[in-house]
């Protein structure tokens, strides 16, 4: 899939809390195909100290309107700089960038694991799912009640489990504690979060041999694989994760 | 019309403008965005006689207007090299040149004539300047003594355009640059990045995994221009100017100063078009301006 750069108008952008902010994104061209899992590289012209893009996952997107939307959580000035983006304005993005989710047999029952802003893949991957009439349900675990984002949204498309690690809302713990684990036989399993919650949704499948695939984050500056910075340590070597990835196998991890 | 063609030794350039080692990948990573065959020169990710993995993971840290890295060379070797990727380069219609590192002179000498055996590789770029290996690199190239030793033992096996490529890391980088030339280098480029270092206040660590790791970007720029300035005073050889160039103005501020070639890098990160982009610039201020051969430029300030 040829990778192109092109101008998105904001057409909207959504503060949905303190941290988070959806920003609804209309391309100026006709979109290159993109799918579950993939993502774009935003470049941020006007805030100070933010040289390199900054990598999104592809949250949504709309192909007969050209938009796509990023979920995205403010953790520095780059994405911070973005939430103030003024609707109307441009951006400038490279995409589509790295591989994708697999979709998963007719028979097979799927759970989509998000932590955090580590849900941002599972929106566009969950509608994927649905219009593949794939079976899958979705396990969402956030620090507390009020960290809580797009439970409604998510809940349009499947069956969503939630856990806090207060157990202010959903199940108490983490996503691994959450009772669900115990009840139903998933055959495969798709996450995305923090690494602590990767590694141990990995383990768990690994134990109970089930198929699964992480999306990672690691730091990267150019996302189309020449920079060699965002190399992941897998059986094959180092390997960059922009291209490789963001999506792997766990089975091919050295975690 | 306007005469961007330049010489590098015995090899010719059709432009100045050629993309930095290990920033461009092999070329076709850039083939979506715009037709690499009109650059001057590609200048290959850097290559060692055995594979090597790398530094660990975080390899990267941003910085005001710049970044660090420390990739450590990772690449498969010579020989994946002579299998894999010269015949996929080789169908470029520009210099192909290849970025050649060593732990030690034997292993330099070694790859150069492996590489002296490849047709379609213009020139080599001799690496005695990265800052993320242990042995070799820059070890190399902040040493007099083993600078001169080692373009000395390269110079002799190796017949075609020969470029050494200067570490910023030294007291008085002329000095090396003269090394250089009195070794017989047809070229040298300069800079590679400045040697320096990133904590993270969060984790209460250093950024990178390797603690220290090399400064590219706008950041560098004016220490890049002036080194380049002061080589190109003291040698006679061409000088490749490279450091944090983002767009034309900043090539031409190089060719300026004395550079009769300039390397895009970090730039091509944040856009991948950005080597074009500096070509087309080139060219539009050289029109403009009413100037018609790119070497009336090159130089101009150290002019009397």
């Amino acid at each position: 899939m040829a990778k192109i750069i092109l101008n998105f108008q904001i057409i909207d952008n959504k503060q949905i809390n303190k941290d988070f902010f959806i920003l609804d994104l209309l391309a100026d061209t006709s979109l290159p195909e993109i799918f579950p899992g993939q993502f774009v590289q935003v470049r941020i012209e006007d805030s100070p100290g933010t040289f390199l893009r900054r990598p999104f996952s592809v949250h949504d997107i709309d192909p007969s309107n050209n938009t796509i939307k990023l979920l995205i959580q403010i953790a520095g000035n780059g994405t911070r700089a973005l939430s103030k983006m003024k609707k109307d304005s441009f951006l400038n993005i490279i995409l589509p960038l790295g591989n994708s989710f697999s979709i998963p047999p007719k028979n097979e029952k799927a759970l989509l694991v998000g932590g955090g802003c580590g849900i941002a893949p599972l929106m566009y991957l969950a509608k994927y799912l649905k219009s593949n009439s794939c079976e899958f349900e979705i396990l969402m675990g956030f620090r507390n009640k009020d960290r809580i984002i797009e439970y409604e949204e998510y809940s349009k498309l499947a069956k969503v489990y939630l856990t806090t690690e207060d157990g202010s809302e959903g199940e108490k713990g983490f996503v691994t504690n959450h009772s669900i684990l115990l009840k139903n036989r998933y055959n495969r399993i798709y996450c995305c979060g923090p690494d602590s919650m990767m590694k141990a949704v990995a383990e768990y499948s690994h134990i109970n041999k089930i198929h699964c695939e992480v999306s990672l984050e690691n730091l990267m500056a150019c996302g189309i694989g020449v920079c060699l910075c965002c190399v992941v340590n897998t059986i094959n070597g180092n390997v960059c994760s922009c291209t490789e990835g963001p999506v792997f196998n766990i089975n091919n991890l050295k975690w | 019309m306007v005469n961007l063609g330049i010489n590098i030794g015995q090899l010719h350039f059709k432009n100045p403008v050629i993309t930095a080692s290990g920033t461009f990948g092999y070329g076709s990573e850039f083939a979506d965005f715009f037709d690499v065959n009109r650059l001057g020169g590609i200048i290959l990710k850097g290559t060692t006689l055995e594979p090597r993995e790398g530094n660990p993971y975080p390899r990267m840290a941003e910085t005001s207007s710049g970044m660090l890295n420390t990739v450590g060379l990772q690449n498969k070797g010579v020989d994946y090299f002579e299998r894999n990727i010269y015949p996929l380069v080789s169908a470029f219609n520009t210099n192909v040149i290849v970025n050649v590192n060593g732990n030690c002179i034997e292993e330099y000498v070694e790859l150069a004539k492996r590489i002296n055996n490849l047709e379609r590789i213009s020139a080599i770029e001799l690496n005695i300047s990265c800052p993320n290996v242990k042995m070799g690199g820059m070890v190399f190239g902040t040493n007099p003594d083993s600078a001169r030793e080692v373009t000395r033992a390269v110079r002799a096996v190796y017949n075609k355009s020969l470029i050494v490529k200067l570490s910023p890391n030294v007291t008085n980088i002329v000095d090396f640059a003269k090394i250089a030339e009195e070794e017989g280098a047809d070229s040298v480029s300069l800079i590679n990045t400045l040697l320096g270092m990133a904590i993270d206040i969060d984790t209460l660590k250093p950024s990178l995994s390797t603690v220290t790791g090399g400064l590219s970007g706008p950041a560098i720029k004016p220490v890049a221009l002036r080194m380049v300035w002061q080589v190109a005073k003291a040698v006679r050889i061409p000088v490749i100017g490279i450091g944090g160039i983002m767009n034309a103005d900043d090539a031409i501020e190089f060719i300026l100063a004395g550079a009769s070639a300039i390397q895009i890098g970090t730039a091509s990160f944040i856009d991948p078009q950005a080597s074009v982009k500096v070509l087309e610039g080139i060219e539009r201020f050289l029109l403009n301006r009413g100037f018609s051969d790119i070497s009336e430029l090159i130089g101009y300030v150290n002019r009397k």
